[in-house]
């Protein structure tokens, strides 16, 4: 026998929430908006650090600048502080919270 | 003032000799800062190294313990990497790879923040408008000075900037 097995019947009880378990998803990195940074060196940082394109970097960093602040990564704890840290080391304002 | 242009992989800006000057002497203050001036109760401390949960300063306190020591490092070590490829105070040429360039970035940004909690800088200001008034009240004010220390500052971080990514998109 060789192949997937696929299940004939669904599992009744089966979750309908997203497949990455709830506790990887649980926490954020949020960085704020500051009157020094520059807009050209918060985006290339977000591009350096996340590996974000230039597009999705710009736009993560018009929201910090018109919202004050924004989601910049999320997962688990231990990740988002490792994140926050880096951030800082690149003199971001970053915090972590519960998602 | 001088502008960051690539050449090859490098990064490059001829210094006269009071930007020379002025570098030394910030990045000079802010290894100070983060050595033997170092104290958490000043507000350049707290912006350089924020709370990372803001409403559990426990938390905060726990992860600061474990991760301050090697955040303080890295920044004297960035403002460090300035102090060593400055030329004479006579002036002369600043050539940096990739990377001495992102750690000119990280100093850069870190002095400009220093001097923008000292100077209360805040969203709404102008800093055309603010040099304008400073000028006004006193040109020989210390104001006037750090105001346009300031701006240099911003100028070259952006220079620098510009100059990094470009090499980026011509390779």
């Amino acid at each position: 026998m060789g192949g997937m097995a696929a299940p004939q019947v669904a599992p009744v009880d089966a979750p309908d929430t997203e497949e990455v378990p709830v506790a990887d998803r649980a926490w954020v990195t949020i960085v704020w908006d500051d009157p020094v940074n520059l807009m050209s060196y918060v985006t290339w940082v977000f591009q350096k650090l996340f590996g974000y394109s230039h597009e999705k970097a710009e736009k993560l960093m018009l929201d910090v600048h018109n919202k004050g602040k924004a989601v910049v990564s999320s997962g688990a704890r231990e990740r988002m502080e490792h994140d926050a840290s880096q951030l800082h080391a690149y003199g971001l304002w970053a915090t972590v919270d519960k998602a | 003032m001088s502008t960051f242009r690539r050449q090859g992989d490098h990064c490059v800006a001829v210094f006269a000799a009071d930007e020379v000057r002025v570098l030394r002497k910030v990045a000079s203050e802010v290894v100070g800062l983060l050595t033997d001036g170092f104290d958490h109760s000043d507000p350049v401390v707290g912006r350089l190294f924020p709370d990372i949960y803001p409403e559990r300063p426990d938390d905060s306190a726990e992860f600061r313990q474990y991760t301050e020591g090697d955040l303080k490092t890295g920044k004297i070590d960035q403002a460090g990497a300035v102090l060593a490829a400055l030329p004479p105070v006579t002036g002369g040429e600043v050539r940096l790879d990739g990377e001495a360039a992102e750690a000119w970035l990280r100093a850069l940004n870190d002095a400009r923040l220093a001097m923008g909690v000292r100077l209360d800088i805040s969203a709404d200001t102008d800093l055309g408008d603010e040099l304008d008034d400073a000028v006004l009240h006193d040109p020989t004010s210390t104001r006037v000075f750090q105001l346009s220390i300031y701006a240099y500052l911003g100028y070259l971080q952006e220079s620098l900037l510009t100059a990094l990514i470009d090499g980026k998109l011509a390779d």
